[in-house]
């Protein structure tokens, strides 16, 4: 048993990380009073934009300075994209979810359209992603040092760096209550002198850059190739992000879960012990897990009270 | 007619941005448009293809504008698709009675896999106010799983393990004279279904109690459980017949469309369903329209590939960015305004000034 576990931890943590940072992003624009339903959609065009900026770079430079710099790409993308939803939904007043199902369409249809056209094929190739590595020190640690330190990715440190940062962010600092005020009594933020709409526009462009951070990380380390979307990962994370009662701890806890249910489902057919259970109970295992959830979690939810509305000054 | 309007000026939007995309790769837009157009239009089986293409869209369309109606965002019409097409397929491969039974037997198993699919959603939501966008997400992913492991487990195709059994073309929705009037078309008996849900749900939307206390609860909640009506039943039967809908979608697309199911692919006629709803103003006469125009989208855009070199994702990127107007229609709806306005101040001038002394 303690093998399979020592084997499965490192690939269940890499599942984990473009979850948590995408569900993370979800979690500032909800906090700002902004659903964002789109998560899937940012997440494909930082992945595109990463392949697109990797697969230019690799015969030109070498080393791990371009993979950083397809990470920095996929941020300003994601930043870029997010502004859609955040116009429509904050100046425009649009139903933000029918928004955030266009942006998943407009992403999941140019990106495709726009590789088909430089590819030919409508896939991207990246010839080389992060390369896994044991953390000196730590991973002779017993115990812990097998699961935590060993095949780990640079990507999976700093994207805790980030969520630490997030947590910091979000409950400690002027920035962070003022994002959570918009979230929840807007009109009494802006009774207060806060500016509601900056606020939530930073809201939507922080969800952008996380989610394309999350969709580049997917493919630097384990997809290795773009083929047009992350598989529902976005819509996972939208369930993360209310499964985690919208708090970071929580968002690592729902990520946590799906990362290891989704990797014991993927190789429960090599492992004797686990290939006794049919694999559609593995498979279908997180989502109705989840859905047990939100009926247990829905009766005293923590959802932003300001959510999905669109932001009416003269209401009261 | 003012939705219509703002659903014209969305489309002429998105076909502009389509045209400047095609620029921007260097193809001509009005080459492009020209062989989109003929593609779907330009013989008669191409008709057929595109009313084929655009029934399984009439479906989810409905399905989604329906829900809308009472309020509620059905966005698992793709995993209800799923079942009610694993359903009919399972009637199909099952049964052998005769076709006009074995085709109402079908057509019943598929709004019963698909009205159960989203009945679960429709029952959490009344009952413990779980948001249904996320609940028919999760049912999506159970749905496409459940397909992913039926299929091969039980319906098995002769080749392929990724495919169900192939129906006998005696247990599918086409017939012959349809096919042979559209000159070897895919087109099938799904379409007259089609029309046939959209006259009924158009019914009961605007002429029954039923319709009416559907759209208020949409409205208003707690207007409408003040005035007596019951809300959590409305919303689970709301939910009951958007998904049956979709289950009869999947029914046009897997047994209509095609003759077997595959696995590993989540419909994306469920999503569409949701632009079909938006453009055609949650109307079921406008989601027929606006399915058309998808369909025309869709089934010329292999021909324009084919003729151009335009990739086919252009036909959802066009769809897409319309869906992107439409739902900021808030813009459209202002220019208008101030159209309006404009064009009515012309005429406070001139107007009641000259007929003045008339009176």
């Amino acid at each position: 048993m303690w093998t399979i576990i020592e084997q499965i931890f490192p690939y269940a943590i890499v599942f984990t990380i473009p979850l948590l940072i995408t569900a993370l992003g979800g979690l500032f624009s909800e906090r700002s009073g902004i659903v964002n339903i789109g998560l899937e959609g940012l997440m494909i065009s930082g992945a595109f934009a990463s392949a697109l900026t990797v697969n230019f770079l690799q015969d030109k430079m070498q080393g791990s300075t371009i993979l950083w710099i397809g990470l920095l790409v996929a941020v300003v993308v994601g930043i870029l994209f997010s502004l859609l939803h955040a116009f429509a939904s904050i100046n425009l007043s649009a139903d933000q979810v029918i928004s955030g199902t266009a942006i998943n369409m407009i992403a999941m249809a140019l990106t495709v359209f726009l590789a088909r056209n430089i590819t030919g094929s409508g896939n991207i190739r990246i010839t080389s992603g992060f390369t896994p590595f044991d953390v000196p020190v730590l991973s002779q640690i017993p115990i812990i040092g097998d699961l935590l330190f060993t095949k780990t990715y640079a990507t999976t440190w700093f994207i805790l760096v980030v969520l630490l940062v997030s947590a910091f962010i979000l409950n400690k600092t002027k920035f962070g209550l003022r994002l959570k005020s918009c979230g929840e009594f807007p009109q009494a933020a802006q009774a207060a002198g806060i500016n509601v709409v900056r606020i939530r526009y930073i809201g939507v462009m922080i969800s952008g850059a996380l989610s394309g951070l999350g969709g580049a990380i997917i493919i630097l380390t384990y997809a290795g190739e773009f083929t047009g979307s992350v598989s529902g990962l976005g819509f996972l994370a939208l369930a993360s992000l209310i499964f985690g009662q919208w708090r970071p701890l929580g968002i690592l806890g729902a990520t946590l879960f799906f990362g290891f249910a989704s990797t014991i489902a993927n190789v429960s057919q090599v492992i004797p012990e686990l290939a006794v259970i049919p694999p559609i109970i593995l498979k279908i295992f997180p989502y109705v897990v989840t859905l047990i959830a939100l009926v247990i979690f829905s009766k005293s939810s923590q959802a932003p009270k300001a959510a999905g509305e669109p932001f009416d000054p003269g209401k009261r | 007619m003012r939705n219509t309007i703002v659903s014209v000026i969305s489309i002429i939007l998105g076909l502009i941005a389509g045209g400047l995309l095609m620029l921007f790769i260097g193809a001509s837009p009005i080459e492009g448009y020209t062989y989109l157009f003929q593609g779907a239009l330009k013989n008669i089986s191409r008709i057929g293809d595109t009313l084929a293409t655009a029934t399984p869209l009439i479906f989810t369309g409905l399905a989604v504008a329906f829900a809308f109606r009472t309020g509620l965002f059905n966005i698992g019409a793709a995993g209800q698709m799923l079942i009610g097409g694993l359903c009919a397929t399972a009637v199909a491969l099952t049964f052998d009675l005769s076709r006009p039974i074995l085709i109402l037997v079908m057509i019943l198993a598929g709004i019963v896999g698909g009205g159960l699919w989203a009945f679960i959603p429709g029952y959490f939501k009344a009952r413990f106010n779980v948001h249904e966008v996320v609940s028919t997400i999760m049912m999506n992913w159970i749905a496409y799983w459940t397909v992913y492991y039926v299929v091969p487990g039980y319906f098995k195709g002769e080749f392929l393990e990724t495919e169900s059994r192939k129906l006998a073309e005696e247990s599918t929705l086409r017939t012959p004279w349809l096919t042979e009037m559209f000159q070897g078309s895919y087109i099938n008996l799904g379409l007259f279904f089609a029309v046939i849900a959209v006259i009924i749900i158009a019914f009961i939307i605007n002429k029954t109690t039923l319709g009416f206390e559907l759209k208020a609860v949409g409205f208003n909640r707690h207007a409408a459980e003040y005035a007596g009506m019951k809300v959590n039943r409305n919303i689970i039967l709301s939910m009951l017949i958007s998904g049956a809908l979709a289950g009869l979608g999947g029914v046009a697309l897997y047994t209509g469309n095609a003759s077997s199911m595959q696995i590993g692919i989540l419909p994306s006629q469920g999503y569409d369903g949701i632009a079909v709803a938006l453009l055609g103003a949650n109307s079921p006469i406008g989601v027929f329209f606006a399915a058309l125009l998808f369909g025309i989208l869709y089934s010329g855009t292999g021909f324009m590939n084919a003729m151009i070199e335009i990739p086919p994702e252009l036909a959802n990127t066009i769809i897409a960015i319309i869906i992107y107007f439409a739902a900021t229609s808030v813009m459209i709806h202002r220019l208008l305004n101030k159209f309006r306005k404009t064009r009515s101040n012309a005429n406070d001038v001139n107007g009641p000034v000259g007929k003045k002394g008339e009176a």
